[in-house]
């Protein structure tokens, strides 16, 4: 690190700055050029839209924005949507996730498959999916809304089932996985000492991966808050109703540029929030 | 055991017709494996499985708890068949190899654990196990977390929630195979004292002569899923009936009395060993420690020298093993060459002797 055995090093920087920074890539020792360039171009394309975002932003308008009843609206629909969907996935995803850590049944590895199957799919068939299933002619839409009066598209309902639809895999998939890191022998503990399974996993198996839960929660909620496609195709696009904050941006942008801008601000801002409640899990570098 | 206890545990479980007790017989067949084993014991009993890795006696044990389920065979505690009841239905407990404290509970909480399953409530359950802590000396560790806690506490924390939930059949897996070896002597004999002190039956595995033949009154020595010997540990000891066994109980021991580097032994003699140490010890020391004399060694001093008389030869690979009686009883491993010289045969009498530095002496 020290410049003795270069001497090029010692040569060159007169100012203390630029030395410094000499040493400091001197640390990295050779990065090959074909490596570094696209590394670097790679950086500016995911970090130069974002500052672009932050540089455009009506700063001196922002809180008339955010105060704005549309946005107000918007932003309330989305936080209490996504909360929402969050609260179904952990009371329907972690028994799920459960299911596929702990126990044995044919087909397991199938159903695992598909639960992973909306991580991938594009959204927008998924609200189509959903349409078709929970439609008012859907194959149980129809009885929902024969039977019970039920009619879930384009109601908040909807929105909160798209966004469940979309986050829980997320959750069971990352519960899932705490589950299999967990070791399955405290429950076989607590059923020495008395426990029902249900009670071992309520009193020892929730409390120990409830890191893990927490995580999931957190993922599904940040990927429910952002759901657009499943959301505009199952619910529709009604202020109030069922236009989220993603939506809003959308339709924002067309008329509106400045409360685009200041919605997607208030979008960005949550999900760095994330980030960093996240960042003991999700961004160790091991 | 003068603990408060609610009436219910005792009513899912009665005692009908039948021996008290444990008798089994635990078949489980898995993928290339059998373990074939049976086991029996009276309340009080202490019984250790001992054998080498992957002779089968995690699996018994695991049989035993329900947490393995019997391919053949049966299980009777007390004259009640369990080998369909569920493990949180077994008057059962167990204390795990590596005790598998709950993280998240406070030790208090941990013990009080088996109780609150078992019905008591909250108030109750944490009184019991409070008691529990206080008998095992932690009192004042009842609001630690398990991680906090060294190996020796976390053991007696283990311990106290297996007996919480006043099992009739204790279970020990490897008891002290996670603690290191200085606080190895003192946790074993503590151990030993609660297992007396149990009047139930009790049962550990591990794979350590020692500590069989310290905490249990009884051995089985499981090898390849089945039972090879079965017996005291002095009875073991003396009579191996596999090279694995003589290997394994390769050793003398005795109990007796302490005062400074001398030792009363029950057996009758004094025997002088490095350690300094007062009251009730163990004293163990290996056969081949022992070496055998014709006529009285004239040079020797008197000290830690025996007169025996041969009970018994057998040769186990190049080595033959002297079953000695007299003074102390013995057993000591020569070459073939050396009995040879010295005209051993049984009823033959000799001299023995060991060495001070050869001896181990620690606290019973």
């Amino acid at each position: 690190m020290t410049s003795l055995d270069k001497p090029g090093v010692v040569a060159g920087p007169r100012s203390g700055r630029p030395r410094r920074r000499r040493v400091g890539a001197g640390g990295r020792r050779g990065v090959p050029l074909p490596l570094l360039l696209p590394a670097l171009v790679a950086l500016a394309f995911l970090l130069l839209p974002l500052l672009a975002l932050l540089v455009r932003a009506p700063w001196h308008s922002l809180p008339d924005q955010l105060t704005s009843t549309e946005v107000w609206q918007a932003l309330q629909l989305s936080l209490v949507t996504a909360t929402a969907a969050t609260a179904v996935s952990l009371v329907l995803g972690v028994p799920l996730a459960w299911l596929l850590a702990r126990t044995e049944f044919p087909g397991r590895r199938l159903v695992r498959a598909l639960v992973t199957l909306p991580l991938v799919l594009p959204p927008v068939v998924g609200g189509v999916a959903l349409l078709l299933a929970l439609g008012r002619n859907g194959v149980i839409g129809q009885w929902l809304d024969s039977w019970f009066g039920i009619t879930l598209p384009f109601t908040t309902t909807g929105v909160v089932i798209a966004e469940a639809f979309v986050a829980m895999p997320f959750l069971v998939i990352s519960v899932e996985g705490t589950l299999r890191a967990a070791d399955p022998r405290y429950e076989e503990a607590a059923t020495t000492l008395g426990a029902s399974r249900f009670t071992a996993f309520r009193r020892v198996t929730l409390p120990l991966i409830a890191p893990g839960i927490a995580a999931g929660a957190v993922l599904a909620w940040a990927r429910a808050l952002g759901e657009f496609g499943a959301t505009i195709t199952f619910a529709g696009n009604f202020p109030g109703r069922t236009q989220t904050m993603p939506l809003a941006v959308y339709l924002a942008l067309q008329n509106d540029p400045e409360a685009a801008i200041a919605l997607s601000l208030v979008l960005l801002a949550v999900s760095i929030a994330v980030l960093a409640g996240l960042r003991d899990r999700w961004m160790t570098t091991s | 055991m003068t603990n408060p206890h609610h009436t219910t545990a005792d009513d899912t479980h009665p005692h009908p017709q039948g021996p008290p007790g444990l008798d089994a017989h635990l078949v489980v067949d898995r993928s290339g494996f059998r373990l074939d084993v049976t086991l029996t014991a009276a309340p009080g009993d202490v019984v250790a499985l001992l054998g080498p890795n992957g002779a089968g006696k995690t699996t018994a044990l695991r049989a035993l708890a329900g947490l393995t389920p019997l391919t053949e065979g049966h299980l009777r505690l007390d004259g009640t068949a369990l080998e369909d009841t569920p493990p949180e239905s077994r008057p059962v407990g167990v204390v795990f190899q590596d005790y598998l404290l709950f993280p998240h509970l406070s030790a208090l909480d941990n013990v009080a654990f088996g109780p609150r399953c078992r019905g008591a409530g909250k108030a109750e359950a944490r009184t019991q196990a409070a008691a529990w802590l206080e008998r095992m000396g932690l009192s004042g560790h009842a609001g630690v977390k398990p991680r906090r806690l060294s190996g020796g506490q976390a053991q007696r924390v283990a311990l106290a929630r297996a007996l919480a939930t006043r099992p009739r059949l204790l279970l020990l897996d490897e008891p002290l195979a996670a603690l290191d070896a200085r606080t190895r002597l003192e946790v074993r004999a503590q151990l030993r004292r609660h297992l007396a002190e149990f009047e139930a039956v009790s049962v550990l595995v591990t794979h350590d002569p020692l500590d069989a033949m310290v905490l249990a009154d009884r051995l089985v020595v499981v090898e390849h899923g089945r039972v090879v010997q079965e017996g005291t540990p002095a009875d073991i000891a003396r009579h191996p009936r596999t090279d694995y066994i003589a290997r394994l109980v390769g050793l003398n021991l005795y109990r007796g009395q302490a005062a400074g580097h001398a030792v009363r032994l029950d057996a009758g003699p004094v025997i002088t060993t490095t350690e300094e140490l007062s009251g009730p010890v163990f004293v163990a020391f290996p056969p081949s420690a022992v070496t055998l004399f014709r006529d009285r060694p004239s040079g020797a001093s008197a000290r830690n020298l025996w007169r025996c008389e041969v009970a018994g030869l057998e040769t186990q690979g190049d080595q033959i093993r002297a079953d000695l009686t007299g003074e102390l009883p013995l057993a000591a491993d020569l070459t073939t060459v050396a009995a040879a010289e010295l005209d051993l045969h049984p009823g033959a009498s000799v001299w023995a002797t060991v060495k001070a530095t050869q001896t181990h002496a620690y606290p019973a």
